[in-house]
């Protein structure tokens, strides 16, 4: 059961440092339009809806850190973003089916629409720049799109990670039992 | 049902231990900058050998398409180049001879300031921003090498951004265009001076906004140079910035505003040369902050 639990993490460690390199060295080249997808916020979603709010917030905690060591003006402001993501993702948990693709997009265009509001609100609006509309055109809306034709791509491979493991954890369950 | 809410009771502890966690950071790390450090060895020892390995194998694929140019190609273009050469040798010769002549005439000035021969390092630029919403960007040099905050990074010959944080081996960069970021230029030819902003809506037009510059006899026009100006305590002076793209007189008949176009392609920042001195040490100011 434990080496379950540890091979989760790593597994989990894994892909949260690949989304990240993605996001920092790779999509830079794929920009369309000045925009490029925010694929830390589908992994922390995903594991959100997949998991549950327990591991979407570490998930989401990790992940925005990561971000605000790097790129941020100071530690903990998209930490603190992304761990509300990811809380807010693990509720639709119950609702959430495997073979259902509609609630995952759904949730993740949702994510990204509130990610990119909240951005604009903490870090826009209280300098007093009031031109909502042209952000919400210019970076808001072709992000969530562009995200969203992400997700189509990245969110089966992370669904069949997910069921690999738990596959495995069933079994080495009911092996001890 | 118990333990479902005991669950819930206890994500909801863990969600606002974490939160809690982040402000205490945000408010550490807003006074103190060496709040961030352990993160940042963190981070040099995980993600950035990542990104450099991943900057390399970005170089070796570039190199091994050009290696598909083909021979005949080469073989034309050696010829010109050498061609080129022996003009340039010639003219080299007779620039140097003038460059000696002006070498002297200076030392006859007493012009001990020459804001041409600041000394540089090269760096690769291995990561980017990951939002849509700043123009940060991270390069492979970092303490180790000699950088420190507020060190101007230029790209060819333009003005990028300025070091604001460092790490052991990497360093992050504000360029010029994001929208947190002011500098005071000047325009070089009659050097009145104006605040350079970066622009978030400007940002895909490729063009950064200037303004508060007097409007005065001096004529200022369209393609003149802006220059870092000499009133700015982080920028060198006499680096440029861009020129003019459009210039209008304000309103209130006081002031000129208008647009800049960067010397720099934004879009495409591979390599970047820093300045490895800073305004605070040239002026002989103490540097505030860290170390």
């Amino acid at each position: 059961m434990k080496s379950m639990k540890i091979r989760r993490i790593i597994v989990t460690a894994v892909i949260l440092l690949a989304a990240y390199l993605l996001q920092t060295a790779m999509f830079p080249a794929l920009e369309i339009a000045g925009v490029k997808p925010n694929f830390m916020l589908i992994v922390t979603a995903s594991f959100g809806f997949m998991r549950g709010s327990r591991e979407g917030m570490l998930v989401g905690f990790v992940s925005g850190l990561m971000i605000d060591i790097q790129s941020g003006d100071m530690i903990g402001y998209y930490a603190l973003i992304y761990l509300a993501a990811g809380y807010l993702n693990g509720i639709f948990e119950q609702i959430y089916f495997d073979e259902d693709i509609k609630l995952p997009l759904f949730l993740i265009a949702g994510s990204d629409l509130l990610y990119g509001m909240t951005i604009y609100f903490l870090s826009f609006l209280l300098r007093s720049d009031f031109n909502f509309l042209y952000y919400m055109n210019r970076i808001i809306i072709p992000e969530t799109i562009y995200t969203i034709v992400i997700t189509l791509i990245v969110y089966p491979l992370l669904l069949y990670i997910n069921q690999c493991l738990e596959e495995a954890e069933k079994r080495s369950a009911g092996r001890f039992v | 049902m118990k333990k479902k809410n005991q669950t819930t009771r206890t994500n909801r502890y863990i969600l606002i231990g974490l939160a809690v966690f982040c402000a205490f950071m945000m408010v550490l790390s807003s006074f103190s900058d060496r709040a961030a450090g352990p993160f940042r060895v963190l981070a040099n020892v995980t993600v950035v050998p990542l990104q450099q390995g991943l900057n390399h194998i970005g170089g070796w694929l570039g190199d091994m398409k050009d290696n598909f140019a083909t021979l005949q190609q080469l073989q034309d273009e050696n010829q010109r180049l050498q061609e080129q050469v022996d003009a340039l040798t010639t003219e080299n010769n007779y620039l140097l001879e003038e460059s000696h002549e002006y070498e002297r005439l200076q030392e006859l000035y007493e012009l001990d300031q020459n804001y041409a021969e600041y000394e540089k390092t090269a760096a690769h630029v291995i990561g980017r921003d990951s939002g849509n919403w700043f123009s940060t960007f991270t390069i492979d040099k970092g303490r180790t090498d000699g950088i420190r905050p507020d060190m101007n990074v230029l790209a060819g010959s333009g003005l990028v951004g300025i070091v604001t944080e460092v790490g052991p081996t990497w360093a992050k960069v504000r360029s010029i265009i994001d929208d947190s970021t002011n500098v005071s230029g000047m325009v070089l030819s009659t050097s009145d001076t104006c605040i350079i902003s970066g622009d978030l809506s400007l940002m895909s037009t490729g063009q950064i906004a200037f303004d508060q510059m007097e409007n005065n006899d001096h004529v200022v026009a369209v393609g003149d140079q802006i220059v870092t100006s000499y009133i700015s305590d982080k920028y060198l002076q006499g680096i440029l910035i861009g020129s003019i793209s459009e210039i209008n007189v304000d309103s209130n008949n006081l002031t000129r505003s208008g647009y800049i176009t960067p010397a720099v392609d934004f879009r495409n920042i591979q390599e970047v040369l820093v300045i490895t001195t800073t305004k605070a040490e040239l002026t002989g100011e103490n540097e505030t902050g860290e170390e």
